[in-house]
């Protein structure tokens, strides 16, 4: 069975992001990008099960600008065997919905045949939630959100969810796309020896017009703004003072 | 014009806090139709017509629908979208499953987590874990979109709508139920709670957060932990605040050891007033908080606990 696992370049996760001033979004000018926490999480998955048998092989596939290669070198480096970069756009601001991210994917799930897509649960810039849902919408295939533990026995798996009740067990058919939380495994790093083979492993460059998808976005951005700051507030030196304080602002 | 809004039903029960908060983010849409499913959902149905703003409710009774597996439910969705220009739902985990799988067997985008309503096509959206607010203009023909609760008002009861039950659109067969595992609690559920009381990896172990718990229930709380906290072991995973867990807006947030990553702050820095706890006076939780006490928790909470 090949495993595909789509990993999306993002701003780092200790990045500060500041608004561009003409409110068209987020600057991402020289700012430190890293592959978004989830997929790493994927990625650890899929070698894992590489390593126990389950899978064959592992693809790791971007779609984004250019310098998305390096987050599939990452991949490479982790463990993956081989990379697809679809190239959908040219300015680093530009990103790509989720629809648009779910029907390439198809494409390449069209050719590639893979029994598993492993996504994460969502992108920490964009927060969509979406694309791996809507990629087994259109193949039609079972879901598996939020994954917290997966395992694949032949033609099911049986996945555990994390949801908002606690936690909750189903049955998926196979072909399935399960999307992963973050209590699923803890990634490993890659090594140095390794992030040099990853080096020479192969990374397919492809456009999204090889997969005759439009990537023009269904969402204008009319504006992006800082969020409203909280009026700073007071330190307190005691309990008791706390308490006066709470009582003050009607809070107990 | 007219909105179809997915109930949150889990069990036969509706979630009315949920449910009536999306009713209030959408009424200026359209007419709004609300689509209860579940094994047996007749007395959600019936709730669920008491919300004020609610037109008609659909009532979907079937075994399929009995856990709300993403695949049955968005296929009842989509054979009923043919009338509704919007298809909302409030933005839960059930919700985040199924919406996007409706969304994109409609060829349309959805909107996650919506904050606010500009116009029909036009909606506001945090990004970057509500580091930026995002106002974005659709073009599909069709809107899905999930609503946070957390910026919402609860509509009222005292509405009448009517009930209509409609048939199964059909079992894909894709997925089953293995099991829930629900903690049993008496405290307020964590999103509709007036108070919440946090605790984060400064607790020290499962043991010592019933610390926080006790805080909790003398302030009739419910109980928040950070992910440290729950990736430690010292809390189940349905209670985590934040980007990946839940967002929350009570009327009193109190945060005891835990510092203020944004991760954290993005699921409840629209609290109406913050306490932080915390024995360094640097930990940038402080910088949100309206009242800060540094302090070793181990003593203040027990303290406050004693003395409310
Ligand atoms: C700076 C900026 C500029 C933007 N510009 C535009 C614009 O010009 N037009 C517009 O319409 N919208 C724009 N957007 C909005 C954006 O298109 C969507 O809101 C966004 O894609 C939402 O989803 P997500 O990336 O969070 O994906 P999610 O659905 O949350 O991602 C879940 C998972 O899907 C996979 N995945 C997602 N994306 C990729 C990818 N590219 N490659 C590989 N795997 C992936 C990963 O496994 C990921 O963990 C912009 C946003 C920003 C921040
Ligand atoms: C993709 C991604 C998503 C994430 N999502 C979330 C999320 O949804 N929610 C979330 O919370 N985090 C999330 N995180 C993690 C986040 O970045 C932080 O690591 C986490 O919030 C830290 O938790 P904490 O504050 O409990 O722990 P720490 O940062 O370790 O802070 C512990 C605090 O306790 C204080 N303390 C210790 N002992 C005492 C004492 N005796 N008395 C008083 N104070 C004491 C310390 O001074 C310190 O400030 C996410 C991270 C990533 C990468």
């Amino acid at each position: 069975m090949k495993v595909l696992v789509p990993v999306k370049r993002v701003i780092d996760y200790n990045v500060k992001v500041r608004v561009k001033a003409d409110g068209s979004g987020v600057d991402l000018a020289n700012v430190k990008m890293s592959m978004n926490p989830f997929d790493e999480i994927a990625v650890e998955q899929a070698i894992r099960l590489k390593e126990a048998g389950k899978a064959d092989e592992v693809i790791a596939v971007s779609v984004g600008v250019k310098q998305a290669q390096e987050t599939l070198r990452t991949a490479l480096a982790m463990g993956a065997d081989r990379a697809i970069l679809v190239i959908a756009a040219e300015d680093v601001h530009t990103d790509i919905e989720p629809l648009t991210v779910a029907k390439i994917l198809k494409g390449i799930v069209d050719e590639e045949q893979p029994g598993l897509v492993l996504c994460g649960k969502q992108a920490i810039d964009n927060d969509m939630n979406a694309t791996g849902q809507m990629l087994s919408a259109l193949l039609g295939w079972s879901q598996a959100t939020f994954a917290s533990e997966v395992d694949i026995d032949g033609d099911s798996a049986t996945v555990t969810r994390e949801v908002d009740g606690g936690l909750q067990t189903i049955k998926v058919k196979m072909p399935t796309v399960v999307t992963v939380d973050l209590r699923l495994n803890e990634p490993r790093y890659a090594s140095l020896p390794n992030i040099m083979k990853a080096k020479k492993k192969p990374l397919d460059e492809k456009s999204a017009a090889d997969y005759g998808v439009d990537p023009a976005p269904r969402l204008e951005i009319v504006s992006t703004v800082e969020p409203a700051a909280r009026a700073a507030g007071i330190k307190v030196g005691s309990v008791d003072e706390l308490l006066e304080k709470l009582k003050e602002a009607g809070a107990v | 014009m007219a909105v179809l809004l997915l109930a949150e039903v889990t069990d036969g029960e509706l979630a009315m806090d949920a449910t009536a908060k999306a009713v209030t983010a959408c009424a200026s849409l359209g007419d709004v139709t609300v689509l209860c499913t579940g094994a047996t959902c007749a007395d959600a149905a019936a709730q669920a017509a008491t919300i004020s703003g609610v037109g008609k409710v659909l009532c979907a009774e079937d075994a399929i629908y009995g856990k709300r597996l993403a695949e049955p439910v968005a296929d009842l969705i989509v054979s009923l979208s043919g009338d509704y220009e919007h298809i909302v739902a409030p933005a839960t985990t059930d919700a985040k499953n199924i919406m996007p799988r409706v969304a994109a067997l409609l060829d349309v985008m959805v909107m996650s987590d919506v904050t606010a309503v500009v116009d029909g096509s036009t909606f506001e959206r945090p990004i970057y874990a509500g580091n930026a607010m995002q106002t974005v203009k659709s073009s599909d023909a069709k809107k899905v979109i999930t609503f946070r609760g957390s910026t919402f008002d609860a509509a009222e009861t005292g509405g009448n709508a009517s009930v209509e039950n409609i048939g199964a659109a059909g079992d894909p067969g894709l997925s089953s139920w293995v099991e829930d595992k629900v903690a049993a609690s008496d405290r307020p559920e964590l999103t509709s709670a007036g108070v919440v009381v946090s605790g984060g990896r400064g607790v020290g172990s499962e043991d010592d957060f019933k610390i926080i718990e006790a805080l909790a229930d003398k302030l009739n709380a419910a109980v928040g932990a950070s992910r440290a906290a729950v990736d430690s072991g010292y809390a189940p995973n349905d209670w985590q605040v934040g980007q990946t867990g839940k967002v929350v807006a009570p009327n009193l947030y109190v945060a005891v050891g835990i510092s203020g990553a944004i991760q954290h702050l993005a699921g409840m820095k629209d609290s109406k007033v913050i306490v932080a706890i915390n024995k360094d006076e640097e930990a940038p939780i402080f910088q949100v908080a309206d009242f800060g006490l540094v302090a070793d928790l181990f003593d203040a909470v027990p303290e406050l606990t004693s003395k409310l």
